[in-house]
């Protein structure tokens, strides 16, 4: 194939012919300009892997994560690497990380692992990096550095209350707007080792960093929280454009923060927040929500899915595939700032699910 | 009441539930179906309907001579080819699909299992030119025939006021689309016991099965019945499971080069007919969305019992299969593998024995009168 027709190709993938018409021609030459070789990669993220006992699972997580992987091995041209973006296991047991390990290893790109917390709060990330290695790391691929995070810590006087409860810690973490769940932090000792890592990056170097938590703080409510994120910030302020990818929010988000850009991962299992009729509650939305397009409840995993990740251009663009729906493009536009224009506006969006 | 056996030799039937309004004639829509959608620029007329008939039932737009839309769709056998698993064209080539009703398919709103076609009009025009159909090289000889034959020539002037010369073949699928617009087939003894009231035009089992379909069933969330009317589709597209087992293990190799033909301008309704494993990749045919692998249109259950086989692919052969399929999670045998495509909607759905047999009978009480007398499906074990 021709690279045009691979280019073809890999954009009828993501988008609409709309988004893609928008997309720039220019692609391989700008990035060359800039030492960067174009490639993609692909985000899997929260597939939430749940034991009921033995070997059964809940069926529904497992479906969603076994799609995410059959679709990902159909991408041409095929990612670079793939990266899963934390709570691979719900409970965080042994054997929820085995089982997710063993659907993983379908994957025919190699897989970088960010740690959530789901898979850290039962035994503090022991099983998850016997498993998949180091909680936090980088790495450098094709021009682009590459930092991986464990934004999912907390403060210490908090951990030691639980030292010997390690199943109530998990539960106290793991319930959204729960009163006591602990603010997540990247911490000190991690931010030591961000600013050693960075001080042998060039300037101009393209900076991706993956994390579980947004490095934001968004919503405290939902713990969409990371508490010393401006302490992060300002370690990545120097660099001429840094790409933030997280999980957690199984909900599609876009930021910009001065030279910072921020794009949420979809979830694999399910959408958040929940029809309110479902969580039998009345939910209080964040200001800026717009409804997420979950039309159908029928439809196990509607609104749920997985992105991938254009980083050729000066633009970087997501593409996120969702199951049931129409996929989605978020491409940074002349501003700087990402942008869904299709989705952004009105007449876009598919009115939301009111009821369960 | 409408019978094929009238139909087929007294064609003037047609016009008994005809009724004259502005601008055209309004098709009375039988019970349990909603008003009939009719293009502005396409209204019934009582001769197009004539000549959309004639034109439908015509061999000589084929290549031999010999095959006409109602080789395929034909009305004694509620629109279809049963029991045919995949239609036959010219020389008995066989095509991907199995042949779906025309029944009621005024209310379809994308044509052809993968939705290729955006309306009546548009599907009309491809069989004459598939290989695999009516084999035609192109659509040079149906215009020469209908501008020369003396019945085309009267009727196409009469319903579009055209000279000979003038007639293309905008007017051919408008009066074909015009003539399948008006088959029209409820009244089913669902639509009875249901719209109607008659509380013993529907058998205990069918109720109960009514009950299954409605609930633990999950049917209808696809196979939708509104209020008022029931089209039993929400023309979407869903992979269930049905032949992208077919192609699952070399799915890459397959998608990959479809898109390279489809980028190079391929004629996506010769290849889907006439390719087996791009014909199982459904809508994405079309869409090119992962979303979209292996999912093809929720075809209507109306007169579902007199027209086996069942699938895209005609691979179920009774409505025993159907529902044992469904209660699997989208497989034939509960212990086969499931899909990794297969959409979010189905899954096991554990029915006892007795609710299965009596789904069938529920959807066995889907016949319209006009086809009350043809043989059903096979029941299975």
């Amino acid at each position: 194939m021709t690279i045009d027709s691979n280019r073809r190709a890999f954009l009828r993938h993501g988008t609409a012919a709309v988004a893609a018409a928008l997309l720039p021609v220019t692609l391989v030459d700008v990035a060359q300009a800039r030492g960067v070789e174009p490639f993609t990669f692909a985000v899997l993220s929260d597939a939430h892997l749940q034991q009921m006992r033995g070997a059964e699972f809940v069926r529904s997580w497992d479906r969603g994560l076994r799609r995410a992987i059959a679709e990902v091995n159909l991408l041409t041209p095929a990612p670079d690497f793939v990266v899963f973006g934390g709570d691979l296991a719900h409970a965080g047991r042994r054997d929820e990380l085995d089982h997710g390990a063993e659907l993983l290893s379908a994957l025919r790109a190699p897989v970088r692992h960010v740690v959530g917390e789901h898979d850290y709060y039962l035994d503090l990330g022991n099983a998850w990096s016997q498993l998949f290695g180091a909680q936090w790391y980088s790495f450098d691929h094709k021009g682009v550095h590459f930092i991986v995070l464990n934004s999912v810590l907390t403060d210490a006087a908090w951990m030691d209350a639980y030292s010997a409860r390690p199943r109530e810690r998990m539960e106290a973490v793991i319930g959204l707007g729960q009163a006591g769940a602990p603010a997540f932090q990247v911490g000190d000792a991690q931010r030591a080792w961000l600013a050693q890592d960075l001080r042998v990056v060039s300037k101009p170097t393209p900076i991706v960093v993956l994390s579980h938590a947004p490095l934001q703080r968004l919503y405290r409510g939902w713990n969409f929280w990371t508490e010393d994120s401006d302490a992060v910030h300002a370690l990545l302020r120097p660099f001429d454009r840094v790409t933030v990818i997280y999980g957690h929010v199984h909900q599609l988000q876009y930021s910009r923060v001065g030279n910072i850009t921020f794009f949420s991962a979809m979830s694999t299992a399910w959408p958040y927040p929940y029809p309110e009729s479902y969580a039998q509650a009345v939910d209080v939305l964040p200001t800026l929500s717009i409804p997420e397009n979950r039309a159908d409840p029928f439809f196990e995993r509607d609104g749920a899915g997985w992105q991938f990740i254009n980083l050729a251009s000066v633009k970087t663009e997501l593409y996120y595939n969702l199951y049931n729906n129409p996929a989605r493009s978020v491409i940074v536009n002349a501003h700087g700032d990402p942008e869904d224009t299709t989705y952004a506006a009105a007449a876009g969006r598919v009115p939301s699910q009111q009821h369960y | 009441m409408w019978r094929p056996d009238l139909y087929l030799n007294r064609p003037s039937i047609l016009l008994a539930w005809l009724l004259s309004g502005a601008g055209g004639v309004c098709v009375a829509a039988p019970l349990g179906l909603p008003p009939v959608p009719v293009p502005a620029d396409n209204p019934i007329t009582e001769i197009k309907v004539a000549l959309g008939e004639k034109l439908f039932r015509d061999p000589r737009f084929s290549r031999t001579g010999a095959v006409s839309c109602s080789t395929c769709h034909e009305p004694a056998k509620a629109f279809t080819d049963s029991p045919l698993e995949t239609s036959e064209g010219v020389n008995h080539l066989s095509g991907t699909r199995n042949a779906p009703t025309l029944a009621n398919v005024a209310y379809f709103k994308q044509m052809f299992w993968d939705g290729r076609a955006r309306d009546l009009e548009d599907q009309s025009r491809h069989p004459f030119v598939n290989p695999v159909e009516m084999g035609l090289a192109d659509r040079a000889p149906i215009i020469a025939l209908v501008r020369t034959d003396p019945d085309y020539v009267r009727m196409f002037r009469e319903a579009f006021s055209k000279e000979p010369a003038e007639i293309g073949m905008q007017e051919i699928m408008k009066a074909i689309a015009t003539f399948e617009r008006t088959l029209l087939f409820g009244d089913s003894p669902f639509d009875r016991w249901y719209y109607s009231g008659e509380r013993g035009a529907l058998s205990e089992a069918a109720q109960r099965g009514f009950k299954v379909f409605m609930e633990d069933g999950r049917c209808q969330s696809c196979h939708t019945i509104e209020p008022a009317y029931a089209l039993f589709t929400d023309n979407r597209f869903h992979n269930i499971g049905v032949g992208i087992q077919r192609v699952e293990r070399d799915l890459s190799r397959i998608q990959s080069a479809w898109l390279t033909a489809r980028a190079r301008g391929i004629n996506v309704d010769k290849s889907v007919l006439s390719s087996g494993t791009s014909a199982e990749l459904g809508r994405f045919v079309i869409s090119e969305a992962l979303d979209d692998i292996g999912a093809f249109k929720t075809p209507t259950l109306r007169n579902v019992a007199v027209t086996p086989p069942y699938m895209h692919d005609g691979s179920l052969q009774t409505l025993r299969e159907v529902v044992d399929f469904y209660d699997h999670g989208g497989v034939p045998d509960a212990t086969d593998p499931v899909s990794d495509f297969v959409s979010g909607g189905i899954r096991p759905l554990h029915l006892t024995d007795e609710q299965l047999a009596d789904l069938v009978a529920f959807l066995e009480s889907l016949t319209s009168p006009a086809f009350a007398g043809l043989a059903t499906a096979t029941k299975g074990p």
